[in-house]
């Protein structure tokens, strides 16, 4: 029967596997419809581990707008590890939701939401474990449709023949429109089967159904054109962009799980999208423009959700938080409202900016100052002018000192090698900055246990950005930076101590290029890679460049590219891109000038304080800056504790 | 110089409220990590004034006695909090239990009003385990094998690899019930140390009569408490139940 528990057959198998508590659900804040009262079910999927997919705040989201339709469910599924997945086929139990435990096979709507390409083969073992067909091609009205979102959508060419449809944007209201679609067919009794349900769904703004786009090739191996093979579908795909950010209030009752999740606190996003420019930022490109959340607005999300969870800490969230126009006052106004709860409150990962540390020492006033991070992410001024996110050397060291000096132990500084024109010079100056910090940070703390942490790893090309042209460094020209580096800073043993490195290796950014900027035809590498055993690309103990670089040899070969083809090849400005009719709004001529600037090494100020430099997305999409201030104010809390 | 917290310590804790509470259905695979987390969110969604402790890091006061291992159900967990107001237990363990998860349910809130700690009075567990696909018949034959050997060697997994235990001395009584097609393994077990866990008795029913259960087991722990000389174990809370009827005149705060 449709809609069944299929625990009493999963709970023999759990007690058998490690961490058990990840499958069984019973969250706080879960929710439980009934089966049978809804028109239309989705199956919500983060395709990695419960711990890192349960504090999601898209797939959250998501559940909570889909669960408040009355027509409609949603359950969550997560990324089964390979000791429950062996018991689970050989016990013939399929891939399941953790809410109710029902089978994946028999939703409507499967939903993945893809922040990294490293996902994809999870996908296909969901897939395989749900019993629905790997290839979309093949599956019937009665399989689920599949579709797939997040920023990894935005090309999702590598797995298009693999998911029914890709959802392009902001995920709130689109969700909301393919359920209708999907409810309308079938109360209509589902004419025109599978096919015609993909047609309607093409035709909803915001989704991409790739079976209906052809792609040729020419003999250079390069796109010759993607053309739609009928014409009631767009020949371009535009992506969604919810505006007006305090009517969409999500998550209002965010999920508590009882395992231990990689994020220990409740996440507000204070605004969505950046216009900050920084040129190897996908997320900055294809999420504008900023849409701020107001003070007032944060103010209650923050007091509801701390209500609905217990939570202690809470993160305000967006892609450069210190930018809110009005994030010296919420920072002020919510210390003042937590003041003496035992509640905390932090920014993630900020700009080089003496004002971030103003603001830090804000929402600590009277807690532990262990850490504070920051993200030059390019180490000498000339490549952070390449990358556009330009900050002095010298402003750089006062930052940071500044935070030593006002009680911060720790300070951990992100950066990325194989950066586009970047030399071991430009790396070795992370060397000199982090000796410097700590010399400096010594001095003006007056401790010598302060600490800097380096965090660097490769970078790789995305779609929809200005280095969506540039050749990806290598993983040998990764490995051999890191290793200049790691000498520099070990040079000096009286300072190299309180620096820390933390690094990842090249090789697993090289497959995350070839699934970034992929085409259609890498899609047969990764089914190899996961009929070969792949899973969980994004763990180092499972991650497996062998068997990548092995799969891509053979299955690329014979259609005359290779994995270098893919990542560190320069792109020339007239290649047809395999995301150029995804539209993210972003004018191709605009991105490629950028490009130029870059090489020039010239930067771009961000449009919310300069005037327009006609990126294209506002008027494409016909929206606005949405930006304080409000002039409004946090009114202290009735009741706090 | 480090930086110290400004103003006044934290106020202290003028009550100390002992909690029993279950874990059941799914959530016996929850471990103990999982339980103490949830509870501490509860706490704070529930506003109990919790006591704290003082520093940059304070830990709400709070004390677990001898938490039922991952994979095994209970129905009674013992919790020993403080607070810095007087509270009705009872209006503690309902919004409590309220905040929790179903399945994690509080099911008895008293006042530590008796002399010693709660571990004092915890020496032993009652446990039940399902074996399905297990004759009755066959568990009663290795039960007796096991009640009747002196020494029963088992290796068990810790955190420096195997090591050999002898799980014999810890149980104190056990007996095979059930029916057909599931046998329930009944079992008193002493708290010692390294500790027996379910899971290590039924190794030693394999070991002297080599009972292979064909599906994983499912233990359920009945009790809690100090074993008397007449095998039964003693409620936990009783003292303190006792102790609060006593002086039922004094005035209730909330």
């Amino acid at each position: 029967m449709n809609g069944e528990s299929l625990y009493p057959r999963l709970e023999p198998l759990l007690a058998q596997v490690q961490k058990p508590i990840q499958y069984v659900g019973g969250e706080l804040n879960a929710q439980v419809k009934a089966w049978d009262d809804v028109a239309v079910r989705w199956a919500l999927m983060y395709p990695d581990a419960y711990e890192v997919g349960l504090p999601n705040q898209g797939l959250m989201i998501l559940y909570e707008v889909l669960n408040e339709r009355p027509d409609a469910l949603a359950e969550r599924t997560y990324a089964v590890w390979p000791d429950l997945a062996a018991l689970m086929r050989e016990a013939g139990v399929g891939q399941f939701t953790v809410d109710l435990h029902r089978a994946v096979r028999d939703f409507d709507v499967l939903g993945v939401s893809f922040a990294t390409e490293l996902g994809y083969t999870n996908l296909l073992e969901a897939l395989d474990l749900a019993g629905v067909p790997l290839h979309a091609v093949d599956r019937d009205e009665t399989h689920p449709v599949v579709v797939a979102g997040g920023h990894a959508a935005f090309n999702p060419e590598p797995v298009a023949d693999f998911v029914d449809c890709a959802v392009l944007g902001d995920g709130e209201q689109v969700v909301g429109d393919v359920t209708d679609v999907v409810a309308a067919w079938k109360e209509q009794g589902r004419p025109g089967g599978r096919v015609e349900l993909l047609a309607r769904l093409a035709r909803v703004d915001g989704v991409y159904v790739p079976r209906f786009y052809a792609v040729s090739y020419a003999p250079d191996g390069a796109i010759a054109a993607v053309t739609r093979t009928r014409d009631d579908v767009p020949a371009r795909v535009g992506k969604r962009t919810v505006m007006d950010l305090d009517e969409w209030p999500y998550p209002k009752t965010p999920l508590v799980p009882l395992a231990e999740s990689v994020h220990e606190r409740m996440s507000v996003e204070i605004f969505r999208g950046c216009t900050r420019g920084c040129r190897f930022c996908q997320a900055g490109m294809i999420t504008r423009p900023v849409r701020e959340r107001t003070i007032t607005g944060i103010g209650s999300m923050v007091d509801q959700g701390l209500r609905a969870t217990g939570y202690e800490e809470v993160g305000l969230l967006s892609l450069s938080s210190a930018d809110h126009s009005e994030i010296g006052q919420v920072a002020k106004e919510l210390a003042d409202r937590y003041e003496g709860t035992n509640t905390g409150l932090s920014l993630p990962s900020t700009r080089v900016d003496a004002f971030n540390v103003t603001l830090a020492n804000e929402l600590s006033r009277n807690g532990r100052r262990s850490g504070l991070t920051f993200a030059p992410e390019g180490g000498s001024e000339r490549i952070r002018r390449v990358i556009n996110k330009t900050v002095s050397k010298e402003d750089l060291v006062r930052t940071v000192t500044t935070a030593y000096a006002n009680g911060w132990q720790q300070v951990k500084l992100y950066f990325m090698c194989g950066l586009p024109t970047e030399t071991d010079e430009d790396v070795l100056e992370i060397a000199e900055l982090a000796v410097e910090v700590i010399r400096a940070g010594r001095e003006a703390s007056g401790r010598r246990d302060i600490r800097c942490t380096v965090s660097i790893g490769g970078f790789v090309p995305k779609p929809h950005t200005p280095f969506q042209w540039a050749g990806q460094a290598g993983a040998d020209t990764i490995d051999h930076r890191l290793r200049v580096l790691r000498q520099a800073i070990n040079a000096d043993r009286r300072i190299g101590r309180s620096i820390g490195l933390r690094y990842h290796d090249g090789k697993p950014g090289v497959v995350e290029g070839l699934l970034s900027r992929g085409d259609r035809r890498v899609g047969r590498v990764i089914e190899r890679v996961w009929r070969e055993g792949g899973r969980f690309d994004g763990w180092s103990e499972h991650f497996s460049y062998e068997r990548w670089t092995a799969a891509a040899a053979a299955e690329l070969a014979p259609l005359g590219v290779d994995l270098d083809w893919y990542t560190t090849r320069e792109r020339g400005q007239d290649e047809v891109l395999p995301w150029d009719h995804l539209d993210s709004g972003l004018d191709k001529e605009w991105l490629w000038d950028d490009w130029q600037d870059a090489l020039r090494e010239e930067e771009v100020a961000d449009c919310r304080w300069t005037p327009c430099y006609d990126c294209g997305v506002c008027p494409t999409n016909g929206t606005e800056i949405q930006t304080g201030p409000t002039g409004r104010s946090l009114l202290p809390l009735t009741v706090v504790r | 110089m480090a930086r110290q917290p400004e103003g006044p310590p934290p106020p202290p804790a003028v009550q100390k409220l002992r909690l029993r509470y279950a874990k059941r259905g799914p959530l016996r695979f929850a471990s103990h990590r999982d339980l103490a987390r949830a509870l501490e969110r509860a706490l704070r969604r529930a506003r109990v004034p919790m006591a704290f402790s003082a520093g940059f890091s304070p830990h709400p006061k709070i004390s677990y006695v001898g938490a039922a291992p991952t994979g095994a159900a209970s129905e009674a967990e013992y919790v020993e909090i403080g607070l810095t107001e007087r509270c009705d237990p009872e209006a503690v363990r309902a919004a409590l239990d309220a905040s929790l998860p179903p399945g994690v349910d509080v099911l008895e809130c008293v006042e530590a009003l008796a002399p010693g700690s709660l571990a004092d009075r915890i020496d032993a567990a009652v446990w039940r385990v399902e074996l399905p696909g297990v004759a009755p018949a066959e568990l009663a034959a290795a039960v007796e094998a096991l009640l009747a050997a002196e020494q029963v060697t088992v290796a068990k997994r810790t955190k420096n690899g195997l090591r050999d235990v002898d799980a014999r001395p810890a149980v104190a009584g056990a007996s095979a019930g059930g029916e057909a097609g599931c046998a329930i393994l009944h079992m008193v077990v002493r708290q010692v140390t390294p500790a027996v866990r379910p899971d290590d008795v039924l190794a030693a029913l394999a070991a002297v009569a080599g009972l292979r259960p064909p599906s994983p087991p499912r233990a359920v722990r009945e009790a809690q408490g100090r074993l008397d000389d007449s095998g039964t174990v003693a409620d936990p809370l009783g003292p303190d139940r006792d102790a609060g009827a006593r002086c039922q005149g004094e005035p209730a705060t909330v």
